[in-house]
């Protein structure tokens, strides 16, 4: 049946977790991890490390492109909005002012441009980083709710084409870490 | 780009440090969490929530009855029908700015000072812009039409006037008060995950856990999350120097003598600065001492508000002597009698009080005692509060009250209807900081761990 045959597989493991007591040593062995040819992992920390992304290997981020273009956007949608209203849909005459008035039109456009700009850099965070997630198998590292407070957390994940659970392990231990674990996904 | 401790010059190395000495990441952590989720309120903050709440009930009970009569039982007339209604609506939005100028332009000029009172002036500004928008909702006259100011797809095939400043203060304001509602949420993010994960009650650590979004700390989350929050700063940069230029548009684009001056824009801004700070340290000056947070808001924070406070105090000032100066200068007629009339006309008492209160009164900052005493400085920012609201008051009455023709002059005098309104604005504002300091951490607590570090390596002090 089927509720049996979930029962005895095997649990998947997320990867190994190597826990440390600050910044500098969390730097320090993602570094290691990547010299040593780790790719597939990620760091968690309670406040953002500078260099701890480039170090494991991330240096681009598309978020001020995507920002750009929302406002972009918005500047286009801004003046488009003034000018079918005034010029194409209902054109009438006011104050003797040409139809396309557009210096008057450069209030809004400027405010709809940080309107969109605001929202994509917003939504492209969100999206890149693949949030809301309520789930992720990291939550299931031990002492992991210290990682919004004061734990430095490295983790080597199985789908990383150099993991062994032996030898990934004995490489995280030689990193002076407060404790290694597995954790399952 | 910080500043190395050491590289200090000597003048800053007597002023108190941006943190109390002793702290850890988890003692952080523990002493801005435990006001929400351990600590119980004071007796102090259930007293405002009690005056707070009140004076909201006055407002809408007050605000109900005046929609039932109708906007006759305000004190506008025929030549002032902008009254109250208009002075607490730039007033409010004024406040506002503080917060997104101590969140956005402080951020992108690097100022790390600004780490321990983001959250609370951010949260301000929400609060603030809340309360101006009630004002312009009542004085339409009828609310229930009032997504007429919105360009939507009609049947009367009618669109909103763009060539107009009140329509480009729509804007302005919808898109401040959005804008700064993403910049906040943003920085509360991954604070409501440490909420999420110290939470002892399972309800609180569901609600907590939505709005974090399973915020994980992944270094590569951390990388775009800070670009993210780089480019938001610095979008509201310019955003809260455009908002309250259109508001003095509404202004300066008119006829009126008096209001058509090049000089509102920028003097508008600096006085928008100088209320807000204002407000900041009359709300902080209590929460600190109620919630015993002299660890992380030090005397460094308050005296670093103040010196803002006295510089833009002084560019408002300039913005006032330059109005005389034009109102003789420019050798119109009108000018020069609108200038005489505030001065020495029937609302003298306000322009006098004003220049007493935003002008003689600021000085007194250049004292750094008077700076770092609490007391002084609670009662020089009520003090300034005051100033900026009579500042409102005497530029939209005295203008309207006697313009071109004598013949439609009318006095102004404001009603119990137009206090109720203007106090009760206060109550929803109280209120809502009442709820905020309740529900969510009031310092931001991931910036302070990150201050934390570059304290512990030197970086800054």
């Amino acid at each position: 049946m089927a509720e049996h045959a979930i029962n005895t597989e095997v649990p998947k493991i997320h990867g190994l977790v190597a826990e440390f007591d600050d910044p500098e040593q969390l730097l320090k062995a993602a570094e290691a991890a990547y010299r040593a040819g780790y790719r597939q992992m990620d760091a968690y920390s309670p406040f953002p490390i500078h260099g701890l992304a480039e170090a494991i290997g991330f240096r681009k981020t598309y978020i001020a492109l995507f920002t750009l273009i929302g406002g972009l956007t918005g500047t286009v949608a801004g003046f488009v909005l003034q000018y079918f209203a005034t010029v194409i849909h209902y054109p009438y005459m006011a104050s003797g002012k040409p139809f396309n008035s557009w210096p008057s039109y450069m209030p809004i456009t400027f405010e709809v441009t940080i309107l969109f700009g605001a929202f994509a850099a917003l939504g492209s965070m969100l999206a890149l980083n693949g949030l809301p997630q309520p789930y992720h198998p990291i939550f299931n590292a031990k002492r992991f709710e210290r990682a919004s407070s004061d734990g430095f957390f490295l983790c080597i994940e199985t789908d990383d084409s150099q993991y062994d659970s032996g030898a990934t392990r004995d490489f995280l231990q030689g990193l002076n870490p407060v404790e290694v674990s597995e954790v399952l996904d | 780009m910080s500043v190395r401790a050491e590289a200090m010059p000597e003048v800053l190395q007597d002023v108190a440090p941006i943190v109390l000495p002793g702290h850890t990441y988890e003692s952080i952590s523990r002493a801005i969490s435990d006001v929400v989720l351990e600590r119980p309120m004071p007796r102090q903050w259930w007293a405002c929530l009690g005056v707070g709440v009140a004076l909201l009930g006055m407002l809408g009970a007050s605000t109900a009855y005046l929609f039932w009569m109708g906007l006759g039982l305000w004190g506008i007339n025929v030549p002032v029908g902008w009254g109250f209604a208009i002075v607490n609506l730039v007033w409010w939005i004024g406040i506002g700015h503080a917060g997104t100028l101590i969140s956005a332009i402080l951020l992108v000029f690097n100022q790390d000072w600004r780490t321990a009172i983001n959250r609370f002036a951010e949260a301000m500004t929400l609060f603030a812009v809340m309360c101006a928008g009630i004002f312009p909702l009542i004085h339409v006259g009828r609310p229930w039409v009032v997504f007429f100011i919105f360009p939507y797809p009609n049947t009367m095939a009618l669109w909103p006037q763009f060539r107009s400043p009140l329509l480009w203060d729509v804007f302005a304001i919808s898109t401040y008060f959005t804008v700064s509602l993403l910049f906040w949420y943003t920085g509360l993010i991954p604070d409501l995950a440490t909420l999420r994960d110290r939470a002892g009650k399972k309800i609180a650590k569901q609600i907590y856990g939505f709005f974090a979004l399973g915020w994980r700390g992944s270094a590569k989350h951390w990388f775009r999350y800070e670009m993210a929050y780089l480019l938001l700063g610095g979008m509201s940069a310019p955003l809260v120097v455009s908002v309250h230029t259109i508001v003095s548009f509404d202004f300066a684009v008119s006829v009126i003598p008096g209001w058509h001056t090049t000089i509102f824009p920028p003097y508008f801004v600096a006085g928008a600065i100088y209320s807000g700070f204002a407000m900041v340290l009359t709300i902080m000056i209590p929460a600190r001492k109620w919630f015993n947070l002299y660890d992380f808001i030090t005397d460094r924070h308050m005296d670093n508000m103040a010196k803002v406070m006295l510089a833009t105090g002084l560019v408002v000032l300039y913005g006032y002597m330059n109005e005389l100066f034009y109102a003789w200068y420019s050798g119109n007629d009108y000018e020069r009698f609108m200038m005489y009339n505030r001065a020495f006309g029937p609302y003298g008492w306000a322009y006098w009080l004003l220049l007493l209160c935003n002008g003689v009164a600021p000085q007194f900052l250049w004292i750094r005692k008077w700076r770092t005493n609490m007391v002084l400085l609670f009662i020089w920012s009520i003090i300034v509060n005051i100033g900026m609201w009579l500042e409102r008051y005497v530029i939209v009455v005295t203008s309207l009250a006697r313009d071109y023709l004598p013949s439609s002059w009318d006095h102004y005098s404001p009603t119990a209807f137009d206090w109720m309104a203007y106090v009760g604005s206060i109550g929803l504002f109280l209120t809502m900081m009442c709820l905020f300091i309740r529900f969510l951490p009031m310092i931001s607590i991931f910036e302070l761990r990150h201050q934390q570090h570059q304290v512990d390596h030197g970086e800054i002090a």
